[in-house]
Order: C-alpha cells, then structure tokens, then sequence
C-alpha cells in the first residue's frame, strides 16, 4: 500500500509553498513515498522511554549581553531586493481587489 | 613541481627567507584555474583582481608586519554557502544566481585576521543537498582522478580544488558526511568539527543541528592549522560551544603506542566493496605496528541513522529554506498576480528537484498528523545513535573505518535514483547525528581512485584524531599522490 497519496503530495507542495505541476505530482509521489517506506523501518525500534535529541551539546537558553548594536545600513539590505521603492522592498498586491 | 606541494609551514619558511612573495602563491592558483578549472570545473566564482590586489598589500607589508601567523598569504577557497561580502554566493542555486552578501561569515572574518588570501568560491550540491555535485544549478565539477568521476558532494569544488593543486587548502560544510565523502573520493584530507567547535555565522544553513564548517587539506598538519584558525565561540552563533581550543598542531606527535582502536563491525559489512575494507584493515596494520590496538565493535543502531538523517535534515532544511521567498533577496519570478503565487513560482523556479523533494519531505514529517511519528521518533532514534557512540568511547580513544562503502562512483551512475545516492553517506551520516569529530585521509587506490579512512573522536577531541592521522599520514606515502591532471 502506498505511504503517501498524490492529493497529500499536492497538500504538502501548497504548504511548502511550491507550485507543483501535474507530473511532478506524480513523480514525488513516487519518490517521497519510497523514501517513508524506507524511513519506516524505524518502527522496528522501540522508543518508548527514549528522549528526543535536538541538540547534541545540551546547551539551553544561550544568551549574549543585551547591548545596543546597530543594524545594517537600508541601502545595504535593499542591494539585494529584487523590487525596492522610496527604501522600502516592493511586493505585488497582498490584498485582492 | 607546485608551490601547493609544500605544506603550509614550508611555505611560511620561504616567505619568511623572501625567496618567494605571495604574489607567487596567488600566481599559482590563478595560474593553474586557467591550466585545469574548464576540466575540473570547481569555481563558480573568481575573486582575481581582488586576489592579486590583496597579495601586493601582502607583500608590502610583509617586512615590517609582526602578526605573520602561518597562514598569512596563503592562497583559500571558500565553499559557496559561506557568505563573503561583496562576493557572490550562490549555494550553487538559481535562487540566489545575484546575490552578493553584504556581510563576512565569521569564518572568513577569522581568515582575514589570519591575512590569508580569497580565490574564489567553490561548487557544490545546490544548498548542500547531494553527495555528487550533479545538483548544483551550473556546472558539475569532475574528480580531478578520473574526470568521468563525482568529485562526491556537497562539497565537491572543495576537495576537488585542493585535489587539482588550485588552491593550497579550502573550506567546505558537512552535514552528513560532505567534507569527508568528497575529501575521500579526491584523496585529500577532510575533517568535520565537532559540532559547535566552529561558528555556523554566516553559513547559509541546511540543517542547523548536523551543519559544521570544516576544513579541506592536503596534509594533517595543513588541516589542523586551518581548524585552529577558524575554532571558537561567537557570539553571533548560539550554538558555537564556550569550549578551550586547544592547540591542534601541538598534537601531531607521531606517538600512538597504547592507543585504543575501536573498529565497528558495521562499518566493514554488506555494501562496503572489498577494496576498501582491505583498505581500512592494512590502515589497521600500519598503526598497530605504531603500538596502537585495535577490536572489533559494535554500532548496534548504524543501520536506522539514514533514514533518521534524512527524516531530520529534510524537516529542518524544510524550516530554514523558507527564508527565500523572492521578496527580501534572491530570485523572483517575473509573473506573479499576488503574494502567494509570488512565493510558490519563486520557489518552484528558482529550487532544483533535489532540494524540493527534501523540502516536501520535511514539510510533510512536520505536518500535523505526522509529527509524531516521523519527526520525534527520528530524535529519539537520534538519541539512541549517540548513545551507541558514547559506549564505545568508554573503554576507546577512537573509531575507525571507511569514510565512503565505495570509491567515487561514475557521473550519472546513480542520479535517478535518490535512495541509492543517500547510501553513499551511510558511513559518514551517525557522526553528525551523534555531534563528533571525524576526519578522513588517504588510505589506498582502488584502480587508480582514491581511497579514505575515517577516524572518529570524541567530542571535542579533535586534537586524538588529527595525532592518529598523522602518525599514519607519516607512515604512507598516499597523501603524496597527486593526480595526472
């Protein structure tokens, strides 16, 4: 049985925000759900009592000193815009008519 | 015969007796990129003019400057996902085919105080995504041993810049094994830090949890000269570990007698090609001879941290590779009715398929429903991997095996076929779940391809790896091969 269905690849792509066309739809179907069926063989593992790792070191809540600091210059952060306007980065409408 | 043949030190020795200048070292890597680059196809970027520029400031200077470290003039290439201002930096994706970084990794800042010199900047898999530098978006860089070959990946114009004589030494990340596979497949030496060891600031990030900056040498020594250079915490990067760097070079003894060799049973099984398992037992024999002992052991979960791995990375590759939205930098479509058809055909034309298939599979072992059973249960295999390695290195000072099952493998052998690539770092991927060094160096040729072994520490211990390597780097003569190219 598969793993992952084409209307859950679909669902997938839209909240990653890619758009997919039909047939590469079809193509990570077919990959994405070979590699979960393989990733599956976790399951033969039992974690019960095992806590996750997200971090290998174990450091929790590094702070650095709360010190003003400048930040980057706008022209600067505005060299890489693809669209920029009076300083400020340009977008299409975000509100529909 | 090259100036790259020296070491760094021999080299520092000439500049120092004035019988050559930096312009001479930055002439030879320019020189040799117009001799060999259109084969090798290893730079993305060049930086000449500026190269040539900094080497005459260099050099006059060089009399009166006192702060001559070793690696002053020494000529560097830059893997191109660590940002350098006013140099391009693609991650060998169309995504950000113009973008020009407005500030300095901290790597490269620590470069710049040691006065070392920026050639250009290397390819790789396309956001560090592939283990054959066939995903980069413009060009696939070639082993300089064979050039029907992968240089491996991701950083492939790495190892196969430092291989090709183009560089004296680079820098390259590895995630799941991509210093050491590309460093093992060009024969030159690779080492991955321990985790924190080395500021991520500035390194377009992949998965912040396996990520490190490391360096690409041709010798042991180089490379520890290098890793001292670029180590230590920074406040720019909350994950950089508050830890002594200790002086690596100190190191290199050449003394081994007494040290404990664990060999996992794992790592020479089903799948690793006889060559190489020869390979890593006559490495074995070598420094036994040293005095070290060696004994069979056992990684009992190796097998599960694949698809850990590729559960981990992906979903957080998924979260991090969500910055590029073609609205603040990078490429963005030029048909796009509203916002969100802004961001998803950005996206799409801007991402190759590599990097979308892990995008999606990230997005969809974090999405709701699925969490569980992917994502966590990956982090709690996680924990069981480290374990396995903290088990061993009770009663061991290191673990050895092969850095890759096989040698480089040829162009487009395996690129249809995402399992079977992901294989390739099978041996290499449990160090970076587990946050410990590994490092690997030249052992053998399997019919003319090279060949790497790969010595893992503890955390921290750097300094044991690089003592073991050396003592077999002496012992070898394989680090002296050079390519026919």
């Amino acid at each position: 049985m598969s793993r992952i269905s084409n209307e859950q690849v679909k669902h997938v792509a839209n909240l990653a925000r890619l758009a997919i066309t039909e047939e590469e739809a079809e193509k990570f179907t077919k990959q994405l759900d070979a590699i979960i069926t393989f990733a599956e063989q976790l399951n033969e593992l039992d974690t019960e009592n095992v806590e996750p790792t997200y971090h290998v070191l174990d450091m929790k809540n590094i702070f650095r000193e709360d010190i003003k600091q400048t930040g980057l210059p706008r022209e600067e952060v505005l060299k890489n815009a693809p669209d920029h306007q009076d300083g400020q980065i340009k977008v299409p409408a975000i509100i529909g008519e | 015969m090259s100036l790259f043949d020296y070491k760094v030190s021999d080299l520092h020795e000439l500049l120092h007796k004035k019988e050559i200048k930096v312009a001479d070292l930055v002439d030879e890597s320019y020189k040799r990129i117009a001799q060999v680059d259109d084969k090798v196809q290893a730079f993305l970027t060049l930086d000449e003019e500026k190269a040539r520029q900094t080497a005459r400031t260099l050099d006059a200077e060089f009399p009166t400057n006192s702060n001559t470290g070793l690696l002053f003039g020494m000529p560097i290439g830059i893997k191109d996902n660590i940002v350098t201002k006013g140099l391009r930096t693609t991650c060998a994706s169309k995504i950000l085919e113009n973008f020009n970084p407005i500030y300095d990794a901290t790597v490269v800042q620590k470069l710049q105080q040691q006065q070392t010199v920026t050639v250009g900047k290397l390819n790789m898999d396309e956001f560090a995504m592939g283990s054959s530098n066939e995903n980069s978006h413009y060009q696939k860089t070639r082993n300089p041993w064979d050039l029907d070959r992968v240089p491996g990946g991701s950083s492939g114009g790495s190892a196969a810049s430092v291989a090709a004589g183009e560089v004296m030494f680079s820098l390259g990340s590895d995630t799941g094994g991509s210093i050491r596979q590309p460093a093992a497949f060009c024969g030159v030496v690779g080492l991955k830090p321990t985790y924190g060891r080395v500021s991520r600031f500035g390194l377009v990030a992949f998965a912040s949890s396996l990520d490190q900056i490391g360096p690409i040498t041709r010798t042991v020594e180089d490379n520890a000269y290098l890793l001292q250079a670029v180590s230590g915490l920074d406040p720019m990067d909350s994950t950089s570990a508050n830890v002594n760097v200790p002086n690596f070079v100190s190191a290199l003894t050449g003394d081994v007698k007494g040290l404990k060799i664990a060999v996992p049973k794992e790592y020479l099984g089903e799948g690793v090609k006889e060559s190489v398992r020869q390979s890593v037992l006559d490495a074995l024999k070598v420094l036994e001879k040293q005095g070290a002992v060696w004994e069979e052991v056992s990684l009992p979960h190796s097998k599960y941290a694949l698809a850990a791995y590729y559960l981990l990375s992906s979903s957080e590759a998924s979260a991090n590779l969500a910055r590029f939205d073609g609205v603040r930098y990078g490429y963005r479509t030029s048909n796009a009715d509203n916002l969100l058809d802004l961001y998803k055909k950005s996206r799409s034309e801007g991402f190759g398929d590599e990097v979308k298939r892990r995008i999606m599979l990230g997005t969809f072992a974090l999405s709701s429903g699925y969490y569980d059973a992917y994502y966590k249960k990956a982090q709690q295999v996680r924990t069981l991997i480290k374990k396995d390695f903290e088990d061993v290195f009770e009663k061991y000072d290191v673990i050895i095996g092969p850095t890759t099952p096989t040698p480089a493998f040829k162009i487009g052998e395996n690129i249809d076929d995402p399992l079977t690539m992901y294989v390739n770092d099978i041996l290499t991927i449990p160090v970076n779940l587990a946050g410990v060094p590994g490092i690997s160096v030249p052992c053998g040729f399997d019919n003319g391809l090279p060949l790497g072994l790969q010595i893992i520490g503890k955390h921290f211990d750097e300094a044991t790896i690089y003592r073991v390597a050396h003592a077999f780097e002496q012992a070898t003569d394989y680090h002296k091969q050079k390519p026919g190219i």
